[in-house]
């Protein structure tokens, strides 16, 4: 279980480096988000990303920069399960559940209600 | 018979008059400081249609009908439709065509549509080609939004200089003779690209555009800025006015007394979040709902486009844009 | 004095001088506030279905990610996630609210256009380069620390 503190602090402190770029820079928030993703999933891959969810609990799990983690983890822990080809069928697997459940309700959604603006 | 003076300028022989105009509005608009000069103010975005294109279109013809009902015409006896808006194949224009029944004459100039339709009604007349055409243009929020940016219920923060586009349509019936507002000359602009990239600073992306329509005007016709009771541009938005006050001051031209932008107009203090109103329609409805009621002898309307799409952004182009000039005789 | 309609370097000098500043201190703060504060919510979702509904620890991000994707869209749906992240930025772009954010809002614009053509291509037109990017990079990592 994690403290609530650290979640509050690394969850704002990944958002306010975010900030920083969204504003001082010309990078459009999809560039930011793709840079947070991919460098997640690098220290995914360095082993660095893991002891930051230990300590920040949700603060690093939720922020984007987790699912960059999150795929890369599952290619590596499947490849090392059943080799090379591990790395395609194990990406999605930790991320599974965060992608599916984002269609089924992006469909079911998009059902029921109309935007407003 | 219309002439030509100097670059661009095309000096109308006859000139042609405004018999009938009309404007409508969404809610913001209505709520704004123009909202008591509209024709009619919608309640909400939908307008009773099943998508934002629909309401659009809506818009357009209701605008349209008015007008024709203001000009004692019908349907039937418009000579030629002008019209064109921002949504690709500029199908609030083309399929309200389809609905009057009239000779269509489709334009592109973004949001300085509204100056290109007067232009073109205006030489048809003088040319004895038409007896009465009719201009028509529109834009609204969300059908802009969905095309240009973002989907309408995105997280998105906008910065400060960018601009709300604004939800309403306008149209003016053009003859040769009657009652009504005249317009006297006209300045076709020339495309302009200063290198802004940014397609949220709109501002700045068109007023070289405009300051180059407003110098190339004045010189064509050994005019100045104070022969005119007010100049107005389109939409720049406050950033974009304060560039062409500057740029006007180091071309010999003061423009800080009588100028104003409609993109400032539309909206009040508290209704404008960043740099004003944008789109077809704001100089639209801020010269026809406001201008045209405030007693003035002449006033040079200035509407400003921008002549990107989000294609050309991707693929790392400058924001290109263009900016016509009218001058009405009241 | 200079011409600068013909001189794009100075005129975007210009520009960039009357530009204003971005409301940065505001944007920062809310920034911090708002995505530390969408984060402690979760960690408190996540406590609750590690000892209410006996997820162990590990397992317990599927359930706790699911459920704040659900919270993000039902915000979405109702009109209201725009007009909090009009003011939060990334606070609520960088959670994975953003990205359930992204996918909902283009569901429900695309609707118009029907559900093949529209909810169903278009679902993705903001959310997929994070999905591909992520996906790339899981490519590349576990490619080079197969090898190593």
């Amino acid at each position: 279980m994690g403290s609530y503190l650290t979640a509050f602090l690394v969850g704002g402190a990944i958002c306010l480096v975010a900030q920083l770029l969204f504003d001082l820079t010309p990078l459009t928030p999809a560039h930011v988000l793709v840079i947070f993703v991919v460098a997640g999933g690098v220290l995914g891959g360095l082993g660095l990303y893991d002891p930051l969810i230990k300590f920040a609990g949700a603060g690093a799990t939720l922020p984007i920069s987790s699912f960059g983690n999150a795929l890369v983890k599952g290619a590596m822990a499947e490849a090392a399960r059943s080799g090379p080809i591990g790395i395609l069928t194990g990406t999605f697997e930790l991320t599974s559940s965060g992608i599916t459940a984002s269609i089924i309700f992006g469909f079911f959604f998009a059902l029921l209600f109309n935007p407003k603006g | 018979m219309a002439t030509k003076k100097g670059k661009q300028t095309i000096v109308f022989a006859v000139k042609p008059v405004i018999i009938g105009y009309s404007t409508v509005a969404g809610p913001k608009e209505g709520q704004g400081p123009v909202g008591p000069y509209f024709d009619k103010i919608y309640p909400d975005l939908a307008m009773g249609q099943k998508s934002f294109e629909k309401a659009e279109r809506q818009m357009m013809l209701n605008a349209i009908d008015t007008a024709l009902e203001k000009a004692s015409l019908s349907r039937s006896n418009i000579d030629y439709f002008v019209a064109g808006d921002l949504l690709n194949q500029i199908i609030s224009s083309g399929f309200s065509a389809l609905e009057l029944g009239a000779p269509f004459l489709g334009i592109y100039g973004a949001c300085s549509s509204f100056c290109e339709g007067l232009i073109f009604a205006g030489v048809l007349v003088d040319s004895g080609a038409a007896q009465a055409v009719i201009t028509a243009t529109s834009s609204h929020n969300n059908t802009a939004e969905r095309q240009y940016r973002y989907p309408i219920e995105y997280g998105a923060q906008l910065p400060p200089w960018s601009q709300h586009t604004v939800t309403g349509a306008a149209a003016t019936a053009v003859a040769v003779r009657g009652l009504g507002p005249r317009l006297e000359l006209a300045t076709v602009g020339k495309v302009m690209d200063l290198g802004i990239k940014d397609p949220l600073n709109m501002g700045a992306a068109m007023a070289p555009a405009a300051a180059d329509t407003i110098f190339t005007h004045m010189e064509d016709t050994g005019r100045n800025p104070g022969d005119y009771d007010l100049i107005v541009t389109g939409d720049l938005g406050k950033i974009g006015r304060e560039i062409v006050v500057e740029l006007a001051q180091r071309q010999g031209f003061d423009l800080s007394g009588n100028y104003r932008d409609c993109g400032e107009l539309i909206y009040s203090k508290e209704q404008l979040e960043n740099a004003g109103g944008s789109g077809c329609a704001c100089s639209a409805l801020v010269t026809l709902g406001m201008l045209f009621n405030q007693n003035y002898k002449r006033i040079l309307v200035v509407a400003t486009g921008a002549l990107h799409s989000p294609t050309s952004y991707q693929q790392g182009e400058n924001i290109p844009a263009i900016a016509h000039a009218i001058s009405i005789e009241f | 004095m200079k011409d600068l309609l013909k001189d794009p370097a100075a005129y975007q000098a210009l520009a960039n001088e009357k530009k204003p500043k971005p409301r940065l201190a505001k944007n920062l703060t809310m920034a911090f506030l708002v995505g530390g504060g969408i984060c402690t919510l979760g960690q408190l979702i996540q406590n609750i279905y590690i000892k209410f509904f006996n997820f162990p620890p590990e397992r317990a991000g599927d359930p706790t990610t699911t459920t704040v994707i659900f919270i993000s869209g039902l915000l979405t749906a109702l009109g209201v996630f725009d007009k909090i992240a009009r003011h939060a930025g990334a606070g609520t772009a960088v959670p994975v609210t953003g990205f359930a954010n992204s996918i909902v809002s283009a569901a429900l614009e695309f609707k118009r256009e029907g559900f093949v053509l529209g909810v169903g291509s278009k679902m993705f037109i903001l959310a997929g380069s994070v999905i591909v990017f992520g996906v790339v990079t899981a490519f590349v990592v576990g490619l080079i620390s197969a090898l190593l």
